[in-house]
């Protein structure tokens, strides 16, 4: 219930809020002009709205507070949620829920536009790279800021061999993921002995590096005008239409998506996947049981690397250009949102959050302009509401199971 | 090459290095105590620029003195950018206390887009002029263009504001607490330390320097929109990176290293590779010395 | 399950190709797309565009639209990314345009050109002005490309000027890069020039002071400079500190009012390469006017060509009489139109015939035309 103590403290914050905000947002100066424009509705507005937001803000925060069992008391509807998910992890239930989902994302493209088409593929894209980044970040606990220059590796590596070559998108789509693979181990070698936030800023250095040479080698890579006339993925020589084409390209994107999820599948819980939660959980004390951390490190950095590559190439196939702006720092940052907002470590957050982040922004475009404030607003909501992500990783109890069951024998 | 282009290069390396270092030194200042990379912190710094820009612009009518104008611009935009740094702190940082610090770092980020529209919105997407308002020093007329009067008011600011916190956190009760809580949260909890209230006054701080910092160097660089925060943090964190991130003086240095490098990587090679040169010297030093120039290595037991 | 998978992959394919090309219904009205940046931090060179189309559209409205039929405007944003821009033309495509206005970027306008090609859209574009834009079928510009701005400026350097030692910059970006990389190519062809520097600056930086030391240090007579204005006011801005009193000469990204106003004092006696002065024209006039009017500013970068652009494509299918693409951009080619910037109709390529460039140099807070 809200008291009258939250509502005195929530206009006490509006006053706050209208002192701090009063020059940007009731003064307009037009320094070339010297106009000056008092927009004093503004003022009322912010007032008006903090005491809103934050009555509500106090709800969330009380509410978060309270213990989970008490939540569940308070809240009717979140202990029918409880149940419903207690539903739907019987396989006899999931196994025909998960078909239906095939088959929606299999008719999808017939009954959607082409916009909607495209916009669907950069979604699926940006599923494998956040299950690429997850294997670095997420199982690794490897801070990377500079997970888009492996991107650009792939896309350019399809690019330039298209151009000097000729090669096809077939060919070059393993080329393009094992050069990123490579560049990725030669990224690692440096940083072995670098933790934390020195990592993040090694990545980022090396992730800008990269970007840079793509701007400035102009004789080989087109340099910031970029190479365009890249050919959409080939199907035995058949000539598309454009709805076709990119129908043809969202199947294969998502195929390459229920690969990358079956191979992340495999590497969490093989010999390697385990070594880096080791690695994640402690570095020392998981060298002291004989892991080797070099091999673990690199590893991680090489095969978060390949999957970028692989992104790269369906990228520059989808898009049909590419130049040195996709691929800024930004790009990394974004991709990294996509991880942390899905559930560090849990594949089918990394699923979610993928679609969200690219989802939400193109379904945004009827605020077109506010829409950038609300998604940075939203990416705070969400991290203190659910810092675990949207599905948080369950991994973390399994372990603990486990070292328990270990104990008792 | 001569002596006195390699001077020139100096000093313009100095000069870079001194803008690094006024944001450098927040970015530390939070990171010590959170251990947060605060991405809002260049956006901090645009605000207090912006802040300032409209002071000035509003005040302009009234036909008073420049520098009385600058001052009062610089005393509020200071003032309202510390009450941004608390807010956000308490808005997007302390809820996340005790969550993972990739969350943490999420949540930085998400704040940062959102100044970055809020100004956007708000005021305009446009360059917008900022005026010089710091008369040019009479003895420095001779000098023959080799170093300006915002110049070294931005040298000097630097160099006192590193002073002062150096001496804040040495000798004051505050700072005692500060370095408490930066070392052991809990522990400086346990001992009576309200940590709540130190890391407001970090941010404080922390968004003290950014918005003096974006004074001087908005009315240096004579233009201003609302992207300038992201690039200028970026740069800023690398700068704190490098000198060892945490430590004051680090910062300083970290800073004054990074601008020499691109300065002198740009005069003697090209400016084309110019951020490369920065980069590739930041790794080469994180290789040699993981914990960056002047920053302590001390977790290497279990 | 994988095998199932590839099944109904295959099935689903073959579906595809079955329904590929659905019957389109008749429309109501005329749609016509505008494309370009909206939002982000190129979003002041985008939208003035915007503005432009609106201005024209009323007015052709007013009067009764075209082919009997009222226009509607889509306006759809790319940010100027390249892969938010295939989405962006999608979405127009998809929302029925016959035309498209746009987009600003030559990157952005290049990956949005392929959906454009195989959907056969014509686009008139405001300010892409990169060379290899032309190759398309579909694009058409109301602005002079690349090759032709550098020609002047540097005729101008080595004729009008005549000086011999060049320093070029440019911001590492799509446009000032192909510029000044245009630039430099029409140098070494030339006996006379010497180019002692070019290189590119970082965009954002803090400070210039390093390169222009350098400069200094070389002897160069001019800078030429490709590029927009926010980084040409912080360069000469620190030249005039620096006392170095060289000629500065740049292109149409700085032949904006905005960097006078930004640059102040320091922007004295900068030459910088523009569209052909117009402002004399009536429709000019008018268009200004009209801006004033409604959206209480006086317009933006690209305004004039986005204005022209909007009335070359409506006046195109006024006259063909039809919406398709023969029609459309057989019309272009054909008919002149009446423009803020002048008589204009487009050639072969798909550049204007009739918007020309001029070289100005800011004299007492102005630029003034000087060639």
């Amino acid at each position: 219930m809200v008291t009258l103590k939250q509502i005195r403290n929530s206009v006490l914050i509006a006053l706050w809020m209208m002192i701090l905000t009063f020059p940007i947002m009731v003064i307009k100066v037009n320094t070339i002009e010297n106009i000056v424009i008092w927009r004093w509705m503004n003022l009322l507005y912010i007032g008006v709205g903090t005491v809103i937001l934050s009555i509500f803000w106090f709800f969330l925060i009380n509410r978060r507070k309270l213990e989970p069992e008490e939540r569940k008391r308070s809240f009717a509807l979140k202990g029918k949620i409880e149940t419903l998910k207690g539903v739907l992890a019987k396989p006899v239930v999931q196994k025909p829920l998960y078909a239906a989902l095939l088959v929606i994302i299999i008719i999808f493209p017939f009954v959607s536009s082409l916009y909607q088409t495209g916009i669907m593929i950069t979604a699926l894209m940006y599923v494998i790279l956040g299950l690429g980044l997850n294997i670095v970040v997420g199982l690794g606990g490897l801070l990377h800021l500079g997970y888009a220059a492996f991107y650009a590796v792939g896309a350019y590596t399809y690019a330039l061999l298209h151009r000097y070559l000729g090669l096809s998108f077939w060919v070059c789509l393993p080329i393009g993921a094992l050069s990123a693979m490579l560049l990725g181990i030669l990224v690692g070698l440096p940083v072995l002995r670098l933790r934390g936030d020195y990592l993040a800023i090694v990545t980022l250095a090396f992730g800008e590096i990269v970007r840079i040479l793509l701007e400035n080698l102009s004789q080989y890579t087109g340099g910031p005008a970029g190479i365009s006339g890249i050919p959409r993925p080939s199907f035995f020589g058949i000539k598309m239409s454009l709805s076709t084409a990119m129908n043809y390209t969202y199947f294969l994107t998502f195929a390459l998506v229920l690969f990358t999820i079956f191979v992340v599948r495999r590497l969490e819980h093989s010999r390697l996947g385990r070594s880096w939660v080791a690695m994640r959980e402690d570095e020392v004390a998981s060298e002291a049981m004989g892991i080797d951390i070099t091999r673990a490190k690199l590893s991680s950095f090489a095969l978060g690397a390949l999957w970028a590559g692989l992104a790269g190439v369906f990228f520059s196939a989808k898009t049909t250009f590419v130049n040195p702006a996709s691929f800024t720092l930004w790009e990394s940052v974004i991709i990294l949102c996509v991880v942390v907002l899905g559930g560090i470590g849990s594949i089918k957050g990394v699923v979610l959050g993928a679609i969200v982040i690219i989802l939400l922004p193109e379904y945004l475009r009827a605020f077109s302009q506010y829409r950038m404030l609300f998604f940075g607003l939203i990416l705070v909501m969400m991290m203190i509401f659910r810092p675990g992500g949207f599905i948080p990783a369950k991994r973390r109890v399994y372990t603990f199971d486990k070292a328990q069951l270990e104990e008792s024998d | 090459m001569d002596l006195d282009y390699f001077f020139q290069l100096f000093l313009g390396g100095m000069t870079r290095g001194s803008i690094y270092a006024l944001i450098a030194l927040g970015y530390t200042m939070v990171y010590g105590i959170i251990k947060l990379i605060n991405f809002a912190h260049g956006e901090i710094y645009m605000i207090g620029a912006f802040t300032a820009l409209i002071i000035v612009g509003a005040l302009g009518m009234t036909g008073l003195n420049p520098v009385l104008i600058f001052l009062i611009a610089g005393v509020i935009a200071v003032l309202t950018s510390a009450g941004y740094g608390v807010t956000i702190e308490r808005i997007a940082y302390k809820p996340l206390r005790n969550a993972p610090r990739l969350s943490a770092l999420i949540s930085a980020i998400g704040m940062s887009l959102f100044l970055q529209n809020y100004v956007l919105l708000a005021q305009t997407s446009n360059f917008l002029p900022f005026p010089t308002l710091i008369p040019e020093f009479k003895f420095l007329a001779n000098a023959g263009g080799i170093i300006s009067s915002t110049q070294i008011i931005i040298l000097a600011t630097t160099a006192l504001v590193m002073v002062v916190l150096t001496l804040l956190i040495k000798f004051t009760r505050i700072g005692k607490a500060m370095r408490a809580t930066s070392q052991d949260r809990q522990m400086a909890q346990l001992v009576g330390i309200g940590i709540n209230k130190v890391i407001a006054f970090t941010f404080v701080i922390g968004s003290f320097t950014a918005a003096l910092g974006g004074v001087l160097i908005c009315s240096h660089i004579g233009q201003i929109n609302f992207y300038i925060g992201f690039i200028a943090g970026i740069k800023a964190f690398v700068a704190a990176v490098l000198g060892g991130i945490g430590s004051i003086p680090g910062a300083v240095l970290g800073s004054f290293v990074l601008g020499l490098t691109e300065s002198f990587g740009t005069g003697y090679i090209s400016s084309d590779y110019e951020d490369v040169f920065a980069f590739l010297f930041l790794v080469l030093i994180l290789t040699i010395r993981p914990s960056g120039i002047l920053g302590r290595e001390k977790k290497a037991k279990v | 399950m994988k095998k199932r998978v590839t099944v109904i992959m295959i099935i689903a394919l073959l579906a595809t190709l079955f329904f590929a090309g659905c019957a389109e219904k008749e429309a109501e009205v005329i749609k016509i797309g505008v494309g370009g940046a909206h939002s982000g931090d190129l979003a002041s060179y985008g939208l003035p565009s915007v503005n432009a189309a609106k201005l024209v559209v009323e007015e052709w409205n007013a009067k009764g639209g075209v082919m009997g039929k009222q226009i509607e405007l889509v306006v759809e944003d790319d940010q100027c990314k390249p892969e938010v821009a295939t989405n962006t033309a999608s979405k127009l495509v998809d929302e029925g345009v016959v035309a498209v206005q746009g987009h600003i970027c030559s990157g952005a306008t290049k990956s949005a050109l392929s959906i454009y090609e195989e959907s056969s859209i014509p686009i008139v574009s405001p300010s892409a002005t990169n060379v290899d834009l032309v190759k398309s079928p579909n694009f058409f510009r109301t602005i002079a490309s690349d090759d032709a701005q550098s020609q002047m400026i540097v005729d101008f350097c080595l004729d009008t000027l005549g000086v011999t030692k060049f320093a070029v910059l440019h911001d590492k970006g799509d446009y000032g890069k192909g510029l000044a990389e245009f630039a430099v190519e029409f140098l070494k062809k030339d006996s006379r020039a010497e180019i002692l520097l070019f290189e590119g600056i970082t965009v954002g930086a803090v400070d210039y002071s390093a390169v222009l030391n350098k400069i200094k240090e070389s002897g160069a007579e001019v800078i030429i400079y490709g590029g927009y204005h926010p980084e040409a006011s912080k360069l000469v801005g620190q030249m005039k500190k620096m006392k170095m009193d060289i000629y500065f000469i740049s292109d149409d990204g700085v032949k904006d009012d905005t960097f006078i106003k930004v640059a102040g004092e320091y922007a004295e006696g900068v030459y910088a390469t523009g569209p052909i002065d117009t402002s004399s024209n009536p429709l000019y006039i008018k268009a200004t006017k009209d801006h004033q009017e409604k959206f209480g500013e006086d317009p933006g970068a690209f305004f004039y060509n986005a204005y022209a652009a909007t009335q070359a494509i409506l006046n195109a299918i006024d006259k063909a009489g039809a919406t398709d693409f023969d029609s459309i951009t057989k019309a272009l080619r054909t008919y002149y139109v009446e423009t803020p910037l002048g008589r204009i109709k487009f050639d072969e390529k798909g550049d204007a015939e009739g918007v020309g460039f001029a070289v100005y140099q800011v004299q007492n807070g102005v630029y003034v035309s000087v060639k």
